[in-house]
């Protein structure tokens, strides 16, 4: 009784505020309509130069076997290599492609010829993608050309490679279809985690803190009143943004939705918990704030949002064992790519059930009615 | 009587030791009294009161609320004692109603069950119910914090400062609620105030500086205990007035109350004596004349440091 009066204080307190029911509804919008369209890894429109010495029909082909790929749009052709590189250096291109002098005799006469690919790494990522998009047009080319004259140039057979590629789970390999389910973690965290964070440290600010701490009112009543309405503003949150996901985007899950709202749940009391216990320590909302985010860009870049956890070094490999954030995003995925089963997941869901009872034992024990 | 609070020995200090806020405190509180902590701002009222409302821990010394230990038996104290801090502290994005209903359920109560006591407070505020709390004006919100620290209908009421920045009319009703609280229901009231008008309200006050209790009594025997020579001054140099008055050698104390100075002497000196210096300093319209104490002067009298005054 007491208990369900501490949780509806708390949300006529969530709903008379001016900015939060805004918030509510305009961060999953933001999240996953906005943040897939632009966070997204796939390099298009590579703009790139060329420096043609050849003039041939071959080099004519090739240049515009480039500039056909949607990866690519061309600048222009340039008479020589440095007012390429001059194209690189003022922005204006990403790539230069050079195609040697002899380019075509050399090709049908000894069966080899090269080209040099020149790509800007200041984004390392487009770089390298870059180049090996443009690597792999000219393989493409380069066996065209084979299958079209029978033989390599110089009359003798060579082994051939067919590599073809298959992406499995996400065939076309839709960017979206893999960051969507990291957004919901994302936006769980955010939401769920950081305002519990300032809410005690908020009653204590205000110093309404001191009048319920002289009721009877119980510690774990107390924390309990402070997580659950976050918990079910979470999983209105999820539902919400995977509504979202779905109307958008097109994107549903591909496993079962049951075992995303049981992993969300317990992803919520984790976070909801950590934003409980740095309440607890602080003594304002700044510092709240701040120490919030610091753990929450932690477990953001050591989640697998971004970059994978398997290619970080051993150290940070160690830490993201305890990394709530890294269990919900591999669950999270999981179950919107594959359809996993509870078993194959078991692993991370009890790690995120330890979690939660041993953060939510720490939130209460933090909490101190007396100085 | 019986002593409904007895604390005895009372030391607490912050910053390691550093700070001493309280430096072993006794006294006792009588069922049913309006018992008064008098003092300065940082003299340790609010750490006294915190103690004994169970959200601050003493260094050392013991305390019993309504013979309840507040270390040990910390979870009944709560259920028997009523706090209103110093600040306002009741949710401001709530309404009058909800606040008041908020804590009647918190302390596993009902508005209705123990309306008769806070009726007379509650009532003057009912017409405004469904207004945010933090709309109220300043009478309104202590208003309803009174209502809210009696609503589960508490055996004693710590109040902290509770009509500091309230207009001298709403001080005047408030305390008229309490002598009303206290006759009519037999509450023990335990309010500290910086105002000592207010210090008369009381049956027994407590004078208290830097974390010290200067002494106890009822208003009257600590006015009654005032044995020095008073003398009430003024002149047409108020401002010069002072200096000349602590500079005189038979001047004991001197301190600004309002329209004059009040003044102690040395024993042995005459009114004619000063009347005559002070002309020869230059002031004309000298008067003087023998005055009542009241609590401020005794206060004053009994503080270590006489150049710290009350209230500036």
């Amino acid at each position: 009784m007491v208990l369900k009066y501490l949780i509806v204080k708390e949300f006529k307190q969530m709903m008379r505020n001016i900015i939060l029911p805004i918030v509510f509804v305009l961060l999953p919008i933001g999240v996953i309509n906005v943040l897939p369209r632009i966070a997204t890894q796939e390099v298009k429109h590579l703009k790139f130069s060329v420096v043609d010495n050849d003039h041939s029909a071959l080099s004519q082909r090739l240049m515009n076997k480039i500039a056909a790929s949607s990866y690519f749009d061309l600048v222009g052709a340039f008479p020589n290599y440095n007012k390429a590189l001059a194209t690189i250096e003022s922005c204006e291109a990403d790539i230069v492609v050079e195609i040697e002098p002899e380019f075509e005799k050399n090709l049908i006469t000894t069966g080899v010829a090269s080209v040099a690919i020149d790509a800007n790494a200041v984004n390392g990522m487009k770089g390298s993608l870059g180049s090996s998009y443009a690597a792999q047009i000219i393989a493409d080319y380069a066996a065209q050309l084979r299958d079209e004259r029978g033989l390599d140039a110089s009359g003798t057979t060579v082994a051939k490679f067919d590599v073809a590629p298959r992406y499995l789970f996400n065939p076309t390999l839709d960017y979206k279809v893999y960051m969507i389910p990291a957004l919901l973690g994302m936006l769980l965290i955010i939401l769920v985690g950081f305002l519990p964070s300032i809410n005690i440290v908020g009653e204590k600010e205000k110093g309404t803190i001191e009048q319920i701490n002289v009721t009877p009112v119980s510690k774990i009543e107390f924390i309990l009143s402070k997580l659950i309405p976050y918990a079910v503003v979470g999983i209105f949150l999820l539902t919400f943004a995977m509504l979202l996901a779905r109307g958008i985007h097109g994107i549903t899950p591909a496993g079962s939705v049951a075992l995303i709202y049981a992993f969300a749940l317990v992803f919520c009391v984790v976070v909801a918990s950590i934003g409980l216990i740095i309440s607890n320590y602080s003594s304002n909302t700044q510092q709240a704030t701040l120490t919030f985010f610091f753990f929450m860009m932690i477990f953001m870049l050591m989640s697998g949002l971004l970059t994978p956890v398997a290619s970080m070094p051993a150290w940070s490999r160690a830490i993201t064992e305890v990394n709530p954030m890294r269990f919900a995003m591999e669950a999270f995925r999981t179950l919107y790519l594959k359809d996993a089963s509870f078993g194959d997941l078991s692993p991370q869901f009890w790690r995120l059930c330890i979690m939660a009872v041993v953060l939510w034992a720490w939130a209460i024990a933090s909490y101190r009615k007396n100085s | 009587m019986n002593s409904i609070i007895q604390a005895e020995n009372i030391v607490k200090t912050y910053n390691h030791h550093r700070v001493q806020a309280l430096k072993g405190v006794s006294f006792e509180v009588e069922e049913g009294e309006i018992y008064g902590l008098i003092g300065p701002d940082g003299a340790g009222k609010t750490s006294l009161f915190r103690i004994l409302a169970t959200l601050l821990l003493a260094d050392s010394g013991t305390a019993t609320v309504d013979g309840l230990d507040v270390v040990r038996d910390y979870r009944k104290i709560r259920n028997r004692t009523g706090y209103m801090p110093g600040r306002f502290s009741l949710y401001q994005d709530l309404t009058i109603e909800e606040n008041l209903k908020f804590f009647a359920t918190v302390f596993g109560t009902t508005i209705e069950q123990n309306y008769g006591l806070i009726k007379d407070i509650y009532q003057q505020i009912e017409p405004f119910k469904n207004r945010r709390a933090g709309k109220l004006s300043g009478g309104m919100k202590q208003k309803l914090a009174l209502s809210c620290a009696l609503i589960h209908a508490p055996r004693v009421l710590f109040l902290d400062e509770p009509t500091t920045g309230v207009d001298p009319v709403s001080r005047k009703e408030f305390w008229e609620m309490l002598q009303r609280l206290k006759e009519n229901h037999g509450l023990t009231i335990v309010a500290s105030t910086p105002y000592m008008d207010e210090a008369m309200q009381c049956d027994r006050i407590a004078l208290i500086q830097n974390g010290q209790f200067l002494t106890i009594d009822t208003p009257q025997g600590i006015i009654a205990h005032y044995d020095k020579p008073l003398w009430g001054v003024h002149s047409d140099k108020m401002h010069q007035l002072l200096d000349d008055l602590r500079s005189w050698q038979g001047c004991d104390t001197a301190f600004s109350f309002g329209e004059q100075y009040h003044l102690t002497v040395k024993p042995g000196v005459s009114q004619a004596a000063l009347e005559s210096y002070l002309h020869g300093k230059g002031h004309s319209q000298v008067a003087i004349a023998p005055i009542e104490a009241s609590i401020e002067d005794c206060f004053m009298a009994l503080m270590d440091q006489p150049e710290t005054t009350m209230k500036q």
